[in-house]
């Protein structure tokens, strides 16, 4: 290619290299920069000046060592391993009952089941959050009805709640993805498997699943890991429901707290330099592992 | 079920038993009919699942404080809905409207800047051959990895010593760098835009930014209309970024507006659940819209997004 053109073809992405050392670079820079110092403050905090100190890899240790950040750690991983398989498992389960269907309904089921994909992750916290109020939801009444009274909002119902609600928001989504991986399946696979005898539960479970399996498995590992970045729904809960959801609940509301409530910019640089690292390792080593076994 | 175990059957050494199944057509359509009433249970249960809180939602935006309290929250009692919107549009000074137009702009204006910045980005990655062109998409691929929160913090410190905190811009300039943005961009450029056609443009003395804007861009509407959507719904549904930004409720986004609302119950009160409710029921109509109405180009973007 000729040399002034290279050039004027590095010149179309300047604004996004511009930006990216700007948004992505220099914030990421200055993370880790803050996350080697620490601030103290002389006196009792009242008025008195405070120093800034060198303090090397002290607050990395220091966060390493947090009961608070690896229990919030270990909290939020457990509850992914939980619901992530089983919001698949539901979209799978759905996404099959999907393309068995032979009707004209279809499309009608397809939109009814994207309504919570188009719904903002904020606002279907919100309306769940007063679908489960026991003042004004629907389900106490229903509860009632059947004679059980559940109460939401109560410590270990926690995450069963928002994981109700996480697997309402997703399922949609999850299971539009899984049934475009089932469209594109050869149709004379399955008059082959009709021809042998082959019941329609048989075809799915031996054609249809494995077909997609490898996706499902990418996918929901990758959800796993990112669902360590949770926030929103544990900070909305906490809104409604301080009693039951603390304010070092996930990862990211305990460097949100160090950062705006206590002011230690320092430590919660240092924590998020970590749960990055953590994340970064973590994808890197799934993605290896798994483009391994396709080859 | 049991009948028509295939390997059951194929194992079998004598083939007359075959004939004898395919002779049962009958039974088996009847089964089929049975299998097909199974699933539609399974799938009108799926949608109930799906449907039921937004029916609610619905139900409840139509009911006065009193009516929300004391009656039977999936069915209607007394028509209240225009007193709602009302109420909503009119709390303190119309705040709620404030909102919506700061979502609009922050959504609208971030996501068409970013899909220009990422068209432009992904044409160049896509198309030309420059030094550094693989570091540059290295950058794309492993920002993917970063947590928002990583980014989010150092970004507040540094937006707050340029001043730029709680301004318009500490939404929009984020917005304007969309990584996701441009590697949709690349993908979408190497599969429309042919070479031989930028060769043809450049032998008949077309400049690069006249084959950009006049030539690329037009081929490139479907891929640029879904960047802008996805990036759009990404905007407007940011929680964590604006929460961290934007300090004054006159900058708010809705979801922040709405977040404080629900939270005013348990830190002075004021119990604005009917307002809560009614300002959920508006905010999804844009962004269901939006969806319905560009529905060919997120299907594209989303099974794009699944193979990232």
């Amino acid at each position: 290619m000729i040399r002034s053109l290279r050039w004027k073809g590095a010149a179309f992405t300047a604004p996004f290299q511009l930006g990216f050392v700007f948004v992505y670079l220099l914030p990421i820079g200055y993370a880790v920069y803050q996350s080697l110092f620490v601030e103290r403050r002389s006196g009792l905090g009242l008025g008195g000046g405070s120093t800034t100190e060198f303090v090397g890899l002290d607050n990395y240790e220091r966060g390493l060592t947090d009961p608070v950040f690896l229990g919030a750690i270990g909290r939020v991983f457990l509850f992914a391993c939980v619901q992530i398989p089983l919001m698949l498992g539901v979209a799978l389960l759905v996404a099959l009952l999907l393309d068995a269907l032979t009707s004209r309904l279809t499309s009608a089921f397809r939109i009814g089941l994207l309504v919570p994909y188009m719904i903002p992750g904020v606002v279907a916290t919100i309306v769940w959050v007063n679908v489960y109020s026991p003042d004004v939801g629907p389900l106490t009444d229903l509860g009632r009805l059947f004679g059980w009274s559940w109460n939401f909002f109560a410590p270990e119902m926690v995450w069963p709640s928002i994981g109700n609600l996480l697997t309402w928001h997703g399922i949609g989504y999850n299971m539009l993805i899984i049934y475009a991986a089932l469209q594109a399946v050869p149709r004379e696979m399955f008059d082959a498997a009709r021809v042998d005898g082959a019941s329609e539960l048989r075809i799915a479970l031996s054609i249809k699943v494995p077909y997609v399996r490898g996706a499902l498995v990418l996918t929901g590992m990758l959800s796993i890991i990112h669902m360590l970045q949770i926030f929103n729904e544990p900070q909305l809960f906490r809104s409604v429901t301080p009693q039951t959801v603390d304010a070092n609940f996930t990862p990211i509301m305990i460097i949100f707290n160090q950062a705006f409530a206590s002011g230690n910019y320092n430590y919660a640089a240092a924590l998020s330099v970590l749960l990055a690292l953590f994340l970064g390792v973590a994808s890197f080593l799934f993605y290896r592992l798994t483009t391994r076994e396709a080859d | 079920m049991v009948l028509t175990q295939p390997d059951a059957t194929a194992t079998r050494p004598e083939p007359k038993a075959r004939p004898v199944r395919r002779l049962s057509r009958p039974d088996r359509a009847s089964r089929t009919r049975g299998a097909q009433r199974f699933l539609l249970l399974g799938l009108v249960l799926a949608t109930t699942y799906s449907v039921f809180p937004v029916w609610w939602l619905i139900v409840a935006a139509t009911k006065d404080q009193v009516g929300l309290y004391q009656t039977n929250g999936l069915w209607f009692s007394d028509f209240h809905l225009w007193e709602n919107l009302e109420q909503l549009f009119t709390y303190n000074d119309g705040i709620f409207l404030r909102w919506v137009a700061n979502s609009f702009l922050y959504a609208g204006v971030g996501s068409l800047g970013g899909t220009l910045v990422a068209l432009a980005a992904g044409y160049g990655l896509a198309r030309f051959d420059f030094p550094g062109r693989k570091a540059v998409f290295a950058c794309v691929v492993g920002s993917f990895l970063v947590p928002i929160a990583m980014l989010t913090l150092p970004l507040y410190l540094l937006f707050s010593e340029l001043g730029l905190i709680n301004t318009v811009w500490a939404m929009l300039i984020p917005c304007f760098i969309n990584p996701f943005s441009v590697y949709l961009a690349k993908v979408y450029t190497e599969s429309a835009i042919p070479y031989e056609l930028l060769e043809a443009a450049r032998l008949d003395g077309a400049g690069e930014i006249r084959i950009f804007f006049s030539i690329v861009l037009r081929m490139m509407t479907t891929g640029g209309a879904t960047v802008f959507l996805l990036a759009f719904v990404g905007t407007w549904n940011a929680f964590f970024f604006p929460l961290t930004m934007l300090r004054g409720e006159e900058m708010w986004t809705l979801n922040l507006g709405l977040y404080n609302w629900s939270g005013m119950r348990m830190q002075s009160g004021v119990d604005l659940t009917s307002l809560v409710i009614t300002g959920c029921l508006l905010s999804i109509l844009p962004l269901a819209i939006t969806m319905i109405a560009m529905r060919r180009y997120w299907r594209t973007g989303v099974t794009l997004g699944a193979l990232k």
